[in-house]
């Protein structure tokens, strides 16, 4: 790592126990400002939980430690909205914090303006996500944890959230750790790679973690099933 | 002949602002049964005070405030059958409540209020109650939606989840202690509950919300008041009887409305 960059982010040795489970074991690295990190892992290998724990919300061991000046986004994966809550869009966007330029962070993740004052449970499940995108993004954040993005997001509208973060994390040098299962957009985006399975497997840039034969430690069988997926896409 | 007391009157409006703003958050973080089950937490305190000869209020205050320790310790227990707890605390204060009351008018009282003039000194500290109650909820509406629409970035943006969860509970029993003098126990969770209920079948933002159930709650209190008085009718039942009204016609109004659409 270069001596002028600054970490924004240092977990050390960090392991978390749900249930009596190690659910992450010893589990170490460093993310340097304006770095965007993808990580990846077969389901339940605690990539969802490490986020948990980075943002606080769960118990665990180890160190976490971030740049007093971190101000973190987060993106979760899904969240389930009472389809007749009487909440506008803007509600919710206000609920974080007092801004008076909403439709700039509409405009940042392409939803029109029109939508808030629409009832939350009426956007749809991509509408949504993009509005956790920009809900994240409200205020001087500068550190984005972003969980699946793909999930519900029609291949284009992904395609434009991935657009957005990339010229964010270059206009404004935002950080970026998303979790990821394609590894197309992982060689596309990233700058470094964290394959998870409740250990560090791989670490690296994605040249160097990317190797078939941590991708085979990684998912195991599970690995052609993977490949075969991509095939079928492209 | 209609004599209203200025003090009680200008109390209760107070009272159902606060019931109604308490309301619209309650019913949207889904805890009708254990608002319910907080109010009637009350009615023990109430006939223990009245046994002992303490002043019921208080005694209202403190087994509320038991309840609410309870309430919200059992929210924060995902692997309980919360519903069942909280059912069983309701069914409970309410026997116990029941045994403790040596006469009947008391508990009957206690259970459905009535109108009765307001000392001075009830008056400013209710009044005072009533506009802290109203202060928390608009000072804190951002962080209660955002703490009920995802306590995972309501902790991103620095708000803890379930510190704001206990100032809302206390909030809430402070609520039904304004309310347990006009409505009662029994009846105090319904103004909370109804007019809330109301104003999500048309309420399209949380400032609609807010306004439409707190003014909900405010007609049905002053007119049952009004009614009340000139009818001779108990005033609590009047009330809720009246509010229950405003939520029928949104419902119907909703029904036919997604029905055109």
């Amino acid at each position: 790592m270069n001596e002028n960059e600054k970490k924004i982010l240092e977990v050390k040795n960090l392991t978390v126990k749900l249930d009596q489970q190690v659910v992450i074991d010893n589990l170490s690295f460093d993310v340097t400002e304006g770095e965007y990190l993808t990580i990846i892992g077969p389901n339940g290998s605690g990539k969802t939980t490490l986020f948990r724990a980075l943002i606080g919300t769960v118990r665990h061991q180890g160190t976490i430690r971030w740049a007093p000046d971190a101000v973190i986004g987060y993106v979760p994966q899904k969240l389930d909205i009472e389809r007749n809550v009487p909440l506008s869009l803007s509600d919710f966007l206000k609920s974080k914090t007092a801004v008076s330029n909403l439709e700039k962070y509409l405009e940042l993740v392409y939803l029109p303006r029109a939508l808030l004052n629409q009832p939350l449970g009426s956007l749809s499940g991509g509408e949504f996500q993009r509005a956790l995108v920009a809900f994240a993004l409200i205020g001087n954040t500068n550190f984005l944890l972003f969980d699946e993005p793909t999930a519900g997001v029609d291949k284009p509208s992904e395609e434009q959230i991935f657009e957005t973060l990339h010229r964010l994390q270059d206009e404004k040098g935002l950080t970026i750790i998303t979790i990821s299962h394609d590894l197309d957009v992982v060689n596309r985006y990233a700058d470094k790679v964290l394959c998870l399975n409740k250990r560090n497997i791989c670490y690296g840039t994605p040249e160097e973690a990317l190797r078939t034969e941590t991708l085979a430690e990684l998912y195991g069988s599970e690995h052609h099933k993977f490949f075969h997926h991509h095939h079928d896409i492209h | 002949m209609i004599s209203i007391e200025p003090m009680s009157f200008a109390l209760a409006a107070f009272t159902a602002i606060a019931s109604g703003l308490v309301g619209s958050f309650a019913l949207m973080r889904r805890m009708t049964l254990a608002g319910d089950a907080l109010s009637h937490v009350a009615l023990p305190g109430i006939g223990l005070a009245l046994m002992y000869s303490y002043n019921p209020i208080l005694g209202g205050a403190l087994t509320l405030l038991v309840g609410v320790v309870i309430v919200w310790k059992v929210e924060h227990l995902s692997h309980l059958n919360t519903e069942a707890i909280i059912g069983v605390l309701f069914a409970l204060s309410l026997a116990i409540g029941a045994l403790t009351f040596k006469e009947a008018h008391e508990l009957v009282e206690t259970l459905f209020g009535g109108i009765t003039p307001v000392t001075s000194n009830e008056f400013f500290l209710g009044s005072i109650v009533a506009a802290l109650v109203i202060w928390f909820i608009l000072k804190n509406r951002h962080a209660l939606v955002l703490t009920l629409i995802s306590k995972e970035l309501a902790k991103t943006t620095g708000i803890s989840t379930p510190r704001l969860q206990f100032y809302f509970l206390v909030v809430f029993a402070m609520t039904v202690i304004l309310g347990m003098k006009f409505l009662g126990v029994l009846l105090m969770g319904s103004l909370i509950i109804v007019p809330a209920a109301t104003a999500r079948n048309i309420a399209k933002n949380l400032h609609s919300m807010l306004a439409i159930s707190s003014g909900t709650a405010l007609v049905s209190v002053l007119s049952g008041i009004v009614i009340s008085q000139t009818y001779g009718f108990q005033l609590g039942p009047i009330i809720i009887i009246i509010a229950s009204f405003f939520f029928v016609l949104t419902f119907v109004f909703n029904v036919l409305k997604s029905g055109h659409a």
